[in-house]
């Protein structure tokens, strides 16, 4: 460990907690209906887009409705993105398939296409070897784009139907995804797209180079039109990479600053959408309290993937490979890191992108120490409530404090009451039941997964007969689960001999299984959300007294950090135990 | 209910009969309405099927489990289950017990009709008209049409004093079962046959009306939720832990899962509910369902009528004030003659008052005096005694006595007139004929103690507000002394009502007592309606509770009692699902200890996770939900008797209990699974 690699990360969650505030404000007047900087500019493409689509952004709408909404506007995107990487010859014409590549088989395409409608981005193939540049710019971005202002649009709902005071309107799916992509997401894209191309991500629609390298050797050197993808694969808690090792890929990012600013884009939203509750409900200290605890929980993973990358495994050091990390000298397991990044930017954007939904990565997971290794697990086993993905991070935290809220209530002797809304069985059976969907999902697959001869099939050859292979089925399932998309590479559902897609088959028990684990985990838990919303939204405020739990304070925060990690811990420990703790326990090198 | 019959509740039979109890409630069709137990039932199902498989010579799925662990696991399975049987049969036997003694007392009497004819009392319509003479029982509940008698009520309150009951007023409603011990009354049967307030009484204490509260329902669902991830995190386990070269047996499974529900809590969730109404009726509450015990923890704002409640009863004279040229004396042997007659409270203070003015006491008979009674239209009282016409009343009643009389009222008189109210009293003012002769100061006196009860239930956050028929300078003046926060001067019925909506719109729950029948609209709106005992019928039927006591300030303890079931559901529920991590630190690395072995002795990795240092696998497993069933016995008490309420404030009471519980909870089971490892392995060799 090097104080540079400590400061790193201290000064990366003080910068992000600088700017997340007044983007949480500028949201708050946002999706309050009220003026904000940007109305001036954006205000008649606004006002045109509606009109294109023809809805009244002030019509209100209840739950259901909102919820009828979002999922035509999902299954027509699913059906769209489908049949364009079915088709994806259909689109040489437009000259963006240099490559000439063909579709991947169905049920990759299945699996792809559920990966990118629900913000997962998990990949069974390879961007550069799979995906002409029409698929990944009319297809994949577009849903990048989309899936992440449809997740803060949930959340933006559920906010509402907590603060609501009037009404079963918990506001309209339609104006809440226009403002979410052109006052939120589109200003952001732009000035970063620009930032990260000036620090060499390229933007090209140019065929792949062949060079020959100084050994003599001859490369191809993929090419595609990355920067403006990239800035929205993090931003919007995306994660699929332009090319197959994703942010590890010097044209995706090229160096440690680039690395800063997509750490940093991935978290601003998720960050902000805390803040931006804390406004919306009236009381910021609401929002503060809860910002701690998931900062609190981010630090503490953060330090725990960094000293354990650091420290090394026992089983290198049985090795004799104990390097400390000292100035000048990394040290610490590299295994599967770029020199260009370091043991603590790596470790660092392992876990900006596992607490998130967005599962993007620098470094490879896979050859992560036991413990280092472990921090993913962990950060997924929260199911998105440290952050999270953009939108599903803080509704998904905003159940657990439901939770946290009804049992901590209870033991001040009222009905629990949050911000004034009694606590019924309703609000626990819609909010338990969407808490429950995300491990139950990972676990019953992953299950089936281990438990078949089919399942079995995709674990990676050099794995098979060691924790690793289960750790890297178990994180697959947990991944997808997640909508996360970062892999412990090995587990594949894609037999791709040749570049292109000829003669490639899919396997097929990994993608259905893995693309059903997403689709229910993301859309059954949003119907949940919206429920919750739909049924806080009519409920009688009382105001708040002595005798009522204050959920702004330290012991609330203490409360809901505890109820996160023992939720977590109670539901994945014994599955975590056979992965990742095994292998951190034991001097083998697996 | 008295102490000593409390006391007796806790006999042997009632452990007996607790224990039959426990054992017919094994019967699935009563264990399903509680999911979590009705898991743990299965479970010991499937462990004593196997043991009997193994007994008989088979093996049991997935293992090679020695028949004699499978017994033990299904025997202390099985005991979890009769556990918790035994904290609900334990609840509700107390009950029983209770309405056993109130049943003893509703003897079948006759009831004898106006017209002369009997009927038994259990036949009794509504409507029926009975005569009641000394020495018989009343025959169902009603309202007095006639006559005036003393009643003993000690039947049902437990207050050996005889009551009055009389026709008309608020003192009309009569309990069956209760006795008359003077006179005759004639009453009207007020209630349905089998509806009776002593039926409703006993159904409740019995718990065989007991529905399940809101809240309850809530807690449930969420246990329920719970305990459906860890059916499918131990489902799951097997397939991941033949992956990794370990099998488990169906036994040692089904232990892990018993001991991750939350067993503690689902065990005794009933037992509370019932205890906290049992709480009740033992403080002579009687509550008219368990919803409204649970609202009554929640009150914020509590309506307390000013007289009897916050003031001794009645205003009684303090004080005498001359007009000018008006001699001490004069005012007080007038105000003394105007008030003779008057057997008020207020009336008969005057005449003491007189007296330390040296005004020798007269008779009335010897004066020929004409007493004018009080009236609500003049609004005075007096007397016409030697050709002169005394009267006492409000300022403004008797100023326009006067003025009609063709006197002047001197200016000073308004003066004293609002320096009365001002002070919190009540001024009358004196006058003979046309001339104004002084003031007499009528004042509150304010129970001791108020002020700190206030404070009291000011620090549980409830806001009081004082309801009083005295004009705003008055009440006000009261609300100062006695620490109220708020008051609702010259109040009607009509006010108070709107005075409650309010509150309610403004998103608060209001309790309130009453007793008269004026007060039943307002009781019926509140959120929690306590109605006096000796109220009237109207006002016994529009509130949620009952008060036998009559104690207006009971509403304190019926708050506690509320905020003590809940605290006590949320306690158990953080100490339960606290408990888990502590066991899983026990089991997993008993099931584990195939999973990924290396190494010479083909030992898991894993077993550095025993960190409690238990004796073998099988010990650790049998400690574990040895601990868990354990654990129910251990907490039916904390359960029956409530964790306590401490009106200090809801953050310190969070930090308190998430301390004793949360923490606690997180580390007894540590040290308690340690000991019966200790006992198991080493004592008995397991």
């Amino acid at each position: 460990m090097t104080l540079t690699g400590w400061l790193t990360i201290l000064i990366f969650a003080a910068v992000l907690t600088g700017t997340a505030a007044p983007l949480g404000r500028y949201m708050a007047r946002l999706y309050s209906g009220e003026r904000v900087l940007l109305t001036p500019i954006l205000g008649r493409p606004e006002a045109l887009l509606y009109r294109a689509i023809g809805v009244d952004p002030k019509r209100g709408q209840d739950w259901k409705a909102y919820a009828r909404s979002l999922l035509l506007f999902s299954l027509l995107g699913w059906l769209l993105l489908y049949l364009i990487l079915r088709t994806q010859t259909l689109w040489d014409f437009t000259g963006l398939n240099p490559m000439g590549f063909h579709s991947a088989p169905w049920d990759v395409t299945f699996n792809t296409t559920s990966s990118f409608l629900t913000n997962t981005n998990w990949q069974y193939y390879s961007g550069e070897t799979t995906m002409s540049y029409f698929s990944q710019m009319a297809g994949l971005a577009v849903q990048n784009w989309l899936s992440a202002a449809v997740g803060i649009a949930v959340a933006v709902a559920l906010v509402r139907g907590i603060v609501g005071r009037t009404g079963k309107s918990i506001g309209n799916f339609w104006s809440d995804l226009v403002r979410t992509i052109l006052y939120v997401m589109l200003p952001l894209a732009v000035v970063f797209a620009l930032v990260l191309a000036s620090q060499g991500v390229i933007e090209s629609f140019s065929s792949y180079l062949h060079v020959r390298t100084l050994t003599g050797l001859s490369q191809t050197i993929a090419m595609g039109p990355v920067a403006s993808q990239e800035v929205v694969k993090m931003l919007g808690t995306n994660g699929g990479g332009f090319f197959n090792v994703n942010s590890a890929h010097p044209f995706e990012n090229p160096n440690a600053f680039t690395n800063l600013v997509e750490m940093w884009l991935v978290l601003i939203i998720p960050a902000a959408l805390i803040f931006m509750y804390g406004r919306m409900c009236g009381n910021r200290r609401q929002g503060y309290a809860i910002f701690g605890v998931v900062m609190t929980l981010f630090l503490a993973g953060a330090a725990v993937a960094y000293i354990a990358e650091a420290e090394g495994s026992p089983a290198q050091h049985a090795a004799g490979l104990r390097t400390a990390a000292r100035a000048g000298s990394s040290g610490g397991n590299l295994e599967g890191k770029e020199q260009r990044f370091g043991i603590a930017e790596s470790a660092l954007f392992d876990v900006v992108t596992t607490v998130t939904s967005c599962g993007a990565v620098n470094s490879s997971l896979e050859s992560y120490t036991g413990i280092g290794g472990a921090v993913p697990f962990a950060n997924l086993s929260a199911s998105e409530t440290i952050f999270g993905g953009v939108g599903t991070g803080l509704y998904s935290l905003l159940l657990y404090v439901l939770l946290a809220v009804f049992i901590g209530g209870l033991m001040v002797g009222r009905t629990p009451e949050w911000l004034g809304k009694k606590l019924e069985a309703r609000e626990i059976k819609l909010a338990g039941l969407g808490v429950l969907i995300t491990p139950l999902a990972a676990l019953l697959c992953s299950a089936a997964a281990t438990a078949s001869a089919a399942g079995r099939t995709s674990i990676s050859k050099a794995a098979v007969g060691t924790p690793q292979a289960f750790s890297e089925t178990f994180y697959a399932y947990l991944s997808q689960a997640n909508n996360n998309g970062s892999a412990f590479a090995g587990y594949s559902g894609f037999a791709q001999p040749l570049a292109g897609n000829l003669h490639s088959h899919g396997i097929v028990m990994a993608d259905i299984l893995g693309g059903f684990d997403m689709l229910l985990a993301r859309y059954l838990p949003i119907l949940l959300v919206l429920a919750v919303a739909g049924s806080l939204a009519g409920k009688r405020v009382a105001p708040s007294g002595l005798g009522t739990m204050r959920t702004d304070n330290p012991t609330f925060a203490l409360l809901l950090t505890a109820v996160i990690v023992i939720v977590g811990a109670l539901t994945f420990f014994p599955a975590l135990l056979l992965g990742p703790i095994v292998q951190g326990l034991t001097g083998h090198l697996y | 209910m008295s102490e000593r019959r409390a006391r007796s509740l806790l006999s042997r039979e009632l452990a007996l009969r607790a224990a039959i109890d426990s054992v017919r409630k094994l019967d699935p069709r009563i264990q399903i309405r509680n999911p979590v137990m009705f898991v743990v039932e299965i479970g010991a199902l499937i462990t004593t099927v196997t043991w009997l498989i193994q007994v008989g010579g088979g093996s049991a799925l997935g293992g090679s489990d020695p028949a004699w662990y499978t017994l033990t696991i299904s025997i202390w399975l099985w005991l979890t289950v009769l556990f918790a049987n035994a904290a609900e049969a334990f609840a509700e036997g107390r009950g029983r017990a209770q309405a056993q003694a109130l049943r003893a007392m509703r003897k079948e009497t006759l009831a004898r009709l106006r017209d002369g004819s009997s009927v038994p009392a259990s036949e009794l319509q509504r409507g029926d008209v009975v005569i009641v003479e000394a020495g018989e029982l009343i025959p169902g509940d009603g309202t007095v049409i006639e006559g005036i008698a003393s009643v003993d009520e000690s039947a049902i309150t437990g207050e050996s004093a005889p009551v009055i009951r009389e026709s008309g007023g608020d003192r009309s409603a009569v309990t069956g079962g209760t006795k008359v011990i003077s006179d005759r009354l004639v009453v009207e049967i007020t209630q349905e046959p089998g509806r009776s307030f002593l039926d409703r009484m006993i159904a409740l204490v019995e718990g065989a009306q007991r529905r399940k509260t809101p809240n309850e329902i809530a807690l449930g669902i969420l246990l329920a939720a719970l305990t459906l991830i860890f059916v499918v995190v131990v489902a799951t386990l097997r397939p991941f832990a033949l992956f990794a070269g370990s099998s488990i047996s169906d036994t040692s499974l089904i232990s892990l899962l018993v001991a991750l529900i939350p067993t503690t809590i689902g065990a005794l969730l009933s037992a509370i509910g019932i205890a906290g109404m049992d709480r009740l009726v033992r403080r002579n509450v009687l509550a008219l369902s368990g919803r409204a015990v649970e609202a009554s923890g929640d009150v914020d704002v509590l309506l307390l009528d000013k007289t009897g409640t916050i003031t001794v009863g009645n205003r009684l004279a303090s004080e005498l004030i001359p007009m000018p040229g008006v001699g001490e004396t004069d005012l007080a042997e007038a105000a003394q003659l105007a008030s003779l007659a008057d057997e008020t409270p207020e009336g008969r203070s005057i005449v003491v008052l007189a007296k330390r003015y040296g005004i020798r006491e007269h008779e009335m008979s010897d004066l020929h005096a004409q007493f004018v009674p009080f009236s609500a239209q003049t609004r005075m009282s007096g007397v016409d005694v030697g050709g002169s016409q005394i009267r006492k009343g409000a300022g403004e009643a008797v100023i326009a006595f006067v003025e009609a009389e063709g006197g002047h009222p001197p200016p000073e008189l308004h003066a004293q007139l609002e320096r009365g109210a001002g002070e919190g009293g009540t001024p009358l003012a004196v006058a003979r004929d046309s001339q104004v002769l002084g003031v007499i100061h009528l004042k509150d006196t304010i129970k001791e103690g108020m002020r700190q009860r206030f404070e009291h239930l000011r620090s549980m956050g409830i806001r009081t507000v004082m309801v009083t028929g005295d004009n705003a300078l008055t009440a006000a003046k009261i609300a100062g002394e006695s620490g109220v926060d708020d008051y609702l001067a010259e109040a009607t019925p009509e006010r108070k009502l709107a005075l409650i909506r309010e509150q309610q719109h403004a998103g608060y729950m209001v309790a309130m007592t009453g007793d008269g029948t004026n007060d039943a609209p307002a009781l019926a709106q509140a959120d929690v309606g306590v109605a006096m005992n000796t109220g009237t019928q109207a006002a016994r039927e529009a509130g949620n509770m009952v008060d036998l006591d009559s104690n207006p300030t009971k509403l304190i303890e019926i708050v506690e009692v509320g905020k003590q079931l809940l605290i006590t559901r949320g306690a158990l529920t953080t100490f339960s699902i606290a408990n888990d991590v502590a066991k899983y630190f026990a089991i997993l690395p008993a099931i584990f200890v195939a999973a990924w072995a290396t190494g010479p002795h083909q030992r898991s990795p894993l077993h550095a996770l025993n960190i409690m240092g238990l004796g073998d696998p099988r010990s650790a497993v049998i400690s574990a939900i040895v601990f868990n069933a354990l654990i129910i016995p251990l907490l039916i008490p904390l359960a029956l008797r409530g964790v306590r309420y401490r009106p200090v404030g809801a953050g310190a009471l969070l930090r308190r209990n998430l301390l004793i519980y949360g923490l606690g909870g997180l580390i007894a089971p540590f040290a308690g699974i340690k000991l019966i490892d200790l006992l198991v392995h080493n004592v008995l060799g397991a």
